[in-house]
């Protein structure tokens, strides 16, 4: 159960997130692409938390401490290229896992091959904004700069293995960087330098270590529900 | 040069060109009186463009702005499904901004230059969006009554003279049909819950009964474009009737959820076939027409502030596409600005007939 509450928690998580850029988009289409994303995020933490649990007593009667998203996925959205990064992050790692746990025997497997088309779909669409902002003008350029080397520190920890998810945690770190390497190489970026975790951020958010912007968020995510206990909506 | 010549046509040349201005005129109005569709490449009076352009620019932009109410709650859902459906409906919202947009864009305009027209307060939205959602419950009342009183208004725009509008809205109004009866369940749900959620559907329906009503607009010894609208089949029914229609509606609707509709003149008129209602506080909708509603301002901020803080965004998106188009940016046939996002044109409607 360890598990499947870390994979939702990141997916409930992310797909807030999202969320909050509705009605900020830069273009229409992505408001639709935005919305898009988090609702497939959102149904897979449904299926997720629902095997742990009742899925809103999760989502909304936990406090902070006991949530067990990775750290990356409760990042502010910052601008377009700050989002567009932590998208990029997550997706490919959420592709590699889900592809390995499709082919493999876990309680996982029926929920990953469904979900691998959806985040196949959330690579693309974080690949392909991350080659037009990194190989855009140069302000997007930088942009995209610096959404990426900002966000870089909490990608340690989304390669830790997760108790409970029996993959083969090696192979998929060593695919994330391949891949992340390979789009970033293509939208003419440099592969942000510097400590990949530390102290605090590796898997720090998996034991509900997390950082400061993530209890406001679920502040505001979880006060209705809290205001009326019992209620059912 | 055909530019050229034709301001110098023959000695008869005025002549010819009143009889074929009067050929087409005749052909459009036979066409529309026979209740076929106007396409986008046919002749069509400047009058009847811009009328159309204005109110699909109209209808565009309340979809854009209209997200801004929903979406204010999306963060705070008070259920995994219910955040969920509302995320959708957001989501459809924005679909339905890019359809209409589309479909005006067959008129000659842009959506680039319709989002400036907004921004610049040149172009109207709905008077309903300039209200807030205070509460969870408004969520539901938004779904029930004011998805309804657009369904109520755009059915009979599936029939409209004009062919990319009407198959836009079939489009448009299956999928508010589907967020009007979630709105409605939302509410039901809380009308049957604990009195302090009681309370909540009460006091969303007791704010957005009137508001709603009003956006059937003027009444019609008011309603300064309604009868060339309706000559020309772009409207089929008045803003009076329809608002009428919408009343009855909503009556029994409103006893099946257990609410009540706050006005005292609100009674079953036998000799009518239909209900009375109170009178309207048209100074209240003039005024939001006005741009002195609740939210004016701030939903015109949040939309321009969306925009401007986007502009690197579609700025970096339109020179990726000048540098990787299939041609160097020297042979390229297509005109500069081409491929940028903004200016993609989005699928258009399929070409499906109306069946409402």
């Amino acid at each position: 159960m360890a598990g499947a509450l870390a994979l939702g928690d990141d997916a409930l998580v992310l797909s807030h997130r999202l969320g909050e850029w509705a009605g900020h988009a830069p273009v229409l289409e992505e408001e639709v692409a935005l919305a898009n994303i988090a609702l497939d995020l959102l149904g897979q933490a449904r299926v997720l938390l629902s095997l742990v649990g009742d899925e809103d007593a999760l989502a909304y009667l936990r406090e902070e401490r006991a949530f067990r998203n990775t750290q990356l996925v409760e990042q502010e959205n910052g601008d377009f290229a700050r989002t567009v990064a932590r998208q990029l992050y997550f997706s490919v790692y959420q592709r590699l896992l889900y592809e390995r746990l499709a082919a493999g025997r876990s309680e996982f497997r029926a929920l990953a091959a469904k979900a691998v088309k959806e985040v196949a779909y959330h690579q693309d669409h974080a690949e392909q904004w991350t080659l037009r902002l990194g190989d855009g003008t140069g302000e997007s350029h930088r942009r995209m700069r610096e959404g990426l080397d900002g966000l870089w520190k909490f990608t340690g920890e989304l390669l830790q293995p997760v108790e409970g998810v029996d993959v083969d945690w090696q192979s998929l770190g060593e695919d994330w960087l391949a891949t992340v390497t390979d789009v970033l190489e293509r939208a003419t970026l440099p592969l942000p330098t510097g400590p990949r975790s530390g102290a605090w951020t590796a898997g720090a958010g998996r034991q509900g270590l997390h950082t400061e912007p993530f209890g406001r968020m679920i502040a505001e995510m979880q006060h209705l529900h809290r205001s009326h206990p019992g209620a059912s909506w | 040069m055909a530019t050229v010549t034709a301001g110098r046509q023959a000695p008869d040349g005025a002549d010819a060109a009143a009889a074929r201005e009067d050929g087409r005129t005749a052909s459009f109005n036979a066409t529309v009186a026979a209740d076929e569709r106007i396409e986008p490449r046919d002749w069509m009076p400047d009058a009847y463009r811009d009328s159309l352009v204005r109110q699909m620019a109209q209808h565009a932009h309340s979809e854009i702005i209209g997200m801004q109410p929903e979406a204010n709650w999306i963060t705070r859902a008070p259920s995994l499904r219910r955040k969920a459906i509302l995320m959708a409906k957001v989501q459809d919202e924005a679909g339905h901004g890019l359809y209409l947009y589309s479909a005006a864009e067959t008129l000659g305009t842009s959506r680039a230059e319709l989002l400036d027209k907004l921004h610049a307060g040149r172009q109207r939205y709905s008077s309903i969006f300039n209200y807030p959602t205070l509460t969870w419950a408004d969520v539901g009342a938004i779904g029930w009554l004011v998805d309804g009183a657009a369904i109520t208004n755009q059915v009979p725009l599936c029939r409209c003279s004009y062919g990319p509008y009407a198959r836009a809205m079939v489009r448009i109004c299956k999928e508010e049909s589907f967020h009007q009866r979630q709105g409605y369940e939302l509410l039901l749900t809380l009308s049957r819950g604990t009195p302090a959620q009681h309370a909540m559907a009460q006091d969303a329906v007791d704010r957005w009964w009137w508001p709603s009503l009003m956006m059937f607009g003027p009444p019609d010894d008011e309603s300064a474009h309604s009868a060339q609208s309706m000559a020309w089949k772009i409207k089929r029914h008045s803003n009076d009737e329809l608002r009428q229609r919408f009343v009855d509606i909503c009556v029994p609707q409103a006893e099946a959820l257990g609410l009540t509709l706050p006005d005292p003149d609100l009674r079953w008129n036998d000799a009518r076939g239909r209900h009375d209602f109170g009178p309207i506080d048209w100074t209240e909708f003039q005024e939001v027409l006005r741009g002195n509603g609740p939210c004016n301002d701030q939903r015109l901020a949040q939309r321009r502030r969306a925009h401007e803080e986007g502009a690197w965004v579609r700025d970096a998106a339109a020179a990726y596409a000048t540098k990787h188009a299939p041609h160097p940016p020297g042979e390229d046939p297509s005109p500069s600005g081409a491929g940028t996002v903004a200016d993609t044109p989005t699928t258009p409607a399929p070409d499906t007939e109306a069946t409402a």
